[in-house]
């Protein structure tokens, strides 16, 4: 008999705070009458405020583990888990306007967002496969659950169940993967497990790489790479705009943090195979979704496959197999979260009673009629394109300058190349709201104080993070020093 | 050299925080907004005066320095300088934002304060490419001025906007994103971004050769030569005047000053060998460009289309240097060259700039670029007249006007290289005139060609204002060079030095 040892719970202090803060925010909403439903965004902002000021004061200077050493809090986890926090509140306040508009301004909208964080947290910090796959299932579930919220939409209801069946399917592989493993390390921690693979990479190398390949199609099915992006825009275009804000931002970094922790942490000695595996992803995905992004006349549908440009460009840096490069690739996606969650908050606002708003053509003639909010889009599509002073820029150059170092400059030409077609439907969309005409209903915007304030701060930090990305960097490389 | 106080900063963020502040202005009192915008674009101006003044013409080095690390991970600099390329080129950038800003003054009704600050916020990336001596804060500097005058295009432009602004960006990126590929290589070989660091970097042959052809793309576009040049014809047209101006007179510039900061120092051996692509590339320029302008029929693209020919001399002059290194080396030759080629660039800055807004005077009054529109405006309109034909001779190369002495000092070193070359560019004094000419045949002389030239004003005191000082610049440049010359002259001799000596 093995004594019970009673793990250490601070580590997962953030997580324990998440949890019981999101299960008084449902209780509580159960008693809060329609109009006082600002009471539940209040609350749940509150949940994560106060867990991003419990990860300040657990952080570590270097890393502990618990329960066993399947749960890690190291930097990465830090930053990630803070950033998530900070892009959940943008996205909760965001999105409150358009939910009252459709009259899905309900309690649970908070309670699964709560949730989904919760998953990603546990993403981030798993150092075993079990709490990885545990922690995805959480996400997704609240995620199928969130998109379907709006249960008189068509489009949701199928976009849900298409996200299920594939989201299953790609859960199902992922779990195939870590069941091999299983049976030939006979481990489920990482640590435990990149030992044993260190040693019996020698003997048979071949149920390892096997397994391994379920492993990064499970993996690029989650992050939506090319050839397993098709969920993407269909749930991107059908989900509710505030959904979509939700799922465009925070469980990018999620994902990251999944593919760090399986394929660099666990799989490190297999970095020759899946390194070859992820160019083939990447310039893919950069490839697919740079084009086909051309041809897209709805908005959520184009950043949809704009997202899956990127997503190659985060795969880069992984690939490169150094420190800078997952630094690099790291930065990319957290600075791609904040930029999306820009271009969302402006599409967001846009939304009348009623009538979504999420056409490329809703845009026109904004420059007319909200500057403000024009700019601020301008500037995230600029960002998402990769040009100076936004912070994109910083982003692909840190990329770009990570796969020189290894010598894959003609990767690096491809990127560049395929980036050129990015900007042409990324102006494309800076040109609508400058030089089209508006329609002819009337474009007003409620400006809500706090949202208008938030917006703008979110939309010029691209700018500052663009002159001055010394600071996030340090972060970023601090997590794989 | 070190300065005392930062003056580069302060040139290249003044205009910027002047363009923050018209744009938190608004539109509400357009004409504050147009006199913040020329108080910020004069005071620009004046502190741009103190880089001539106290500019030491004893040496080549960086003058003016200022340098802070900026971004550690990649060891990126904010590190700034000039020297006798890059002084003068940041003097016309600010002499030419008064121009653009005074030309604009009640031409623009339509979003004052926007287009004021897009200039404003132009001029200081303008005056921040020039002053770089970071390859990475080059490169924002230099993307970045794009985004500005894609909007001025975008939102003040003529009907064909759309294409001619997609085509403009689409082609400038794809240049510099393959000059950004270039500089991060150089960075994993030297392990700095200092553009100084490049310079004395050693590379190989095929390294320099794919380096070279990465930098020919980025610089070619912008110049822009043969056959990369089909974006200037299109987004002239449909840019507004000070767009038109800007693109011209500036921003030409850039590809040439990216010729003699980047591929000649760091690549000379590739620059050397495929020197006989970039001289048949200008040439073609020269001959086969200027014989489309004489075709055209609008009196923008005709321009344009000049500054192609004009801007093959600048590229030439970079070139032929090394054909008269392989012939007879002769120094003298050599220096005159180069030299030539940064004389067009400026005189070249000033006569399109004056050129496109001689042309935007008569289409703010008639609303048409054609050329069979008018004729025989110089009954309704002479002062304007006389201007315009004073330009048209500078631009077609008369000697005592600014365009005569770089186009001179090219074919003149020219002829050391070889003669044909020397033969075929000649061969532009025949076709600007002739090009030039006829358009001024076609438009100033003649009968009053309708009720429309009929009624036209003569210029206002505004523009009186500008085209004058245009005029005095153009001729001052032309009778003296001496003081233009002298600046650049040790840093041309030390550039000289450098691209002789191999780097294999």
């Amino acid at each position: 008999m093995t004594e019970f040892v009673q793990p250490n719970l601070i580590p997962a202090l953030p997580e324990i705070v998440m949890l019981v803060m999101t299960c008084l925010v449902l209780v509580v909403d159960l008693f809060l009458p329609q109009e006082k439903r600002g009471y539940s965004l209040f609350l749940a902002v509150a949940t994560l405020v106060l867990t991003a000021l419990t990860i300040i004061a657990v952080a570590p200077v270097d890393s502990i583990s618990s329960f066993g050493g399947s749960f890690l809090l190291d930097q990465m986890a830090v930053t990630l888990k803070l950033a998530i926090c900070v892009i959940t509140i943008l996205v909760f306040v965001y999105s409150r306007d358009y939910l009252t508009d459709h009259d899905i301004y309900k309690g649970e909208y908070y309670v699964l967002g709560l949730f989904a964080v919760l998953g990603m947290m546990i993403m981030i910090s798993a150092h075993s496969f079990l709490l990885i796959y545990l922690g995805l299932e959480l996400l997704s579930l609240s995620l199928y659950a969130m998109i379907a919220f709006n249960r008189k939409s068509l489009a949701a209801s199928e976009a849900a169940m298409k996200y299920f069946v594939l989201g299953a399917m790609a859960s199902g592989l992922l779990l195939y993967g870590i069941s091999i493993f299983y049976g030939v390390t006979g481990t489920l921690n990482i640590d435990q497990f990149a030992q044993v693979v260190n040693d019996k990479m020698s003997e048979n190398p071949i149920p390892l790489a096997f397994a391994m390949t379920f492993i990064v199609v499970g993996l690029s099915f989650k992050m939506g790479a090319v050839p397993f992006h098709m969920w993407l825009p269909d749930v991107y275009q059908g989900s509710p705009t505030s959904v979509t804000l939700f799922i465009g931002t925070a469980p990018k970094i999620a994902g990251f943090a999944m593919a760090m922790r399986l394929l660099v942490d666990g799989l490190g000695d297999l970095y020759a195979d899946w390194s070859q595996m992820l160019i083939v992803l990447a310039v893919a995905s950069m490839v697919i979704g740079n084009i086909i992004a051309i041809a897209q006349t709805n908005f959520k549908r184009m950043l949809a496959y704009s997202t899956i440009s990127h997503v190659g460009f985060i795969l880069l840096g992984i690939l490169s197999g150094t420190a800078t490069g997952y630094a690099s690739a790291m930065f990319y996606t957290l600075t791609y979260a904040i930029t999306a969650s820009v271009a969302f908050g402006v599409l967001i606002l846009l939304n009348r009673r009623g009538a979504e708003a999420e056409n490329i053509s809703d845009l026109s003639g904004l420059n007319d009629s909200n500057d403000c909010y024009a700019d601020l889009l301008a500037i995230a599509m600029f960002s998402m394109a990769g040009l100076p002073p936004t912070v994109g820029f910083y982003a692909k150059l840190s990329v770009l300058q990570s796969v020189v170092q290894i010598d894959l400059v003609w990767l690096a030409v491809v990127a560049v190349l395929f980036s050129v077609i990015g900007l042409f439907y990324y102006l494309r969309i800076v040109r609508v709201m400058y030089f089209d005409k508006p329609l002819d209903r009337e474009v007003t915007i409620k400006q809500a104080l706090d949202v208008k304030i938030l917006l703008s701060a979110n939309g010029l930090s691209l700018l500052g993070l663009g002159i001055f990305p010394s600071g996030l960097m340090a972060y970023c490389v601090l997590a794989f020093s | 050299m070190y300065s005392e106080w930062p003056l580069l900063s302060v040139l290249i963020w003044t205009p910027i925080i002047g363009g923050i502040l018209v744009l938190l202005a608004g539109d509400r009192d357009p004409s504050g907004a147009r006199k913040i915008a020329l108080l910020f674009s004069i005071v620009t101006f004046l502190l741009t005066l103190p880089l001539y003044t106290q500019f030491n013409t004893d040496t080549h080095l960086m003058q003016f320095v200022e340098r802070h690390s900026w971004i550690d991970a990649f060891n990126i600099e904010y590190f700034v300088g000039v020297d006798g390329i890059s002084m003068p080129l940041i003097l016309l950038t600010s002499f030419m934002t008064v121009i653009v800003v005074i030309s604009a003054w009640d031409i623009i009704e339509y979003r004052v304060s926007q287009y004021m600050a897009a200039f404003l916020i132009m001029e200081g990336f303008m005056i921040g490419t020039f002053s770089s001596l970071d390859a990475i804060l080059f490169y924002i500097f230099f993307e970045s001025m794009l985004i500005p005058m894609f909007l001025v295009i975008d939102i003040w432009g003529g009907a064909n906007r759309i294409y001619a602004t997609f085509k403009f960006f689409l082609y400038t990126f794809i240049g510099s994103v393959l000059l950004l590929v270039a500089l991060i290589y150089l960075y994993t070989q030297s392990g700095s971004f200092a553009i100084f660091d490049f310079h004395h970097l050693r590379l190989t042959l095929t390294e320099q050769i794919l380096i070279f052809l990465a930098f020919l793309v980025a610089f070619a576009v912008k110049v822009p030569m043969w056959p990369v040049h089909t974006w200037l014809p299109d987004a002239h047209v449909e840019a507004p005047t000070g767009g038109s101006v800007i693109l011209a007179a500036i921003m030409l510039k850039m590809g040439g000053y990216g010729f003699l900061r980047f591929s000649l120092p760091i690549t000379p051996d590739a620059s050397a060998e495929l020197d006989w692509l970039i001289i048949t590339m200008s040439l073609t320029a020269v001959v086969y460009i200027g014989f489309v302008a004489l075709v055209q029929q609008d009196m923008k693209k005709l321009i344009a289309y000049s500054s192609i020919a004009h801007m093959g001399f600048v590229t030439l002059g970079f070139f032929v240097v090394f054909r008269i290194m392989d012939g007879d080396n002769d120094a003298q030759g050599s220096v005159l060259a180069l030299e030539g080629g940064m004389v067009q660039m400026i005189s070249h800055g000033f006569i399109s700039g004056a050129m496109f807004l001689c042309v935007g005077v008569v289409y703010d009054r008639m609303h048409s670029r054609q050329i069979a529109d008018y004729g025989g405006v110089v009954n309704t309109m002479p002062v304007f007249a006389a201007f315009m034909v004073f330009f048209a001779m500078a631009n077609a190369g008369l000697p005592g006007t600014s365009g005569f002495v770089g186009e001179f000092m090219v074919i003149l070193a020219s002829f050391k290289a070889s003669f044909w070359i020397a033969f075929l560019a000649a061969t532009t004094l025949i076709l600007g005139a002739a090009y030039t000419l006829w358009m001024i045949k076609r438009v100033i002389f003649g009968e009053i060609a309708n009720d429309n030239v009929r009624a036209l004003t003569d210029i206002n005191r505004r523009e009186f204002l500008f085209l004058s000082i245009l005029a005095i610049a153009v001729l001052a440049l032309g009778l003296w060079p001496d003081p233009l010359v002298k600046v650049m002259h040790p840093t041309i001799e030390n550039l000289l030095n450098h691209i002789a000596t191999s780097k294999l």
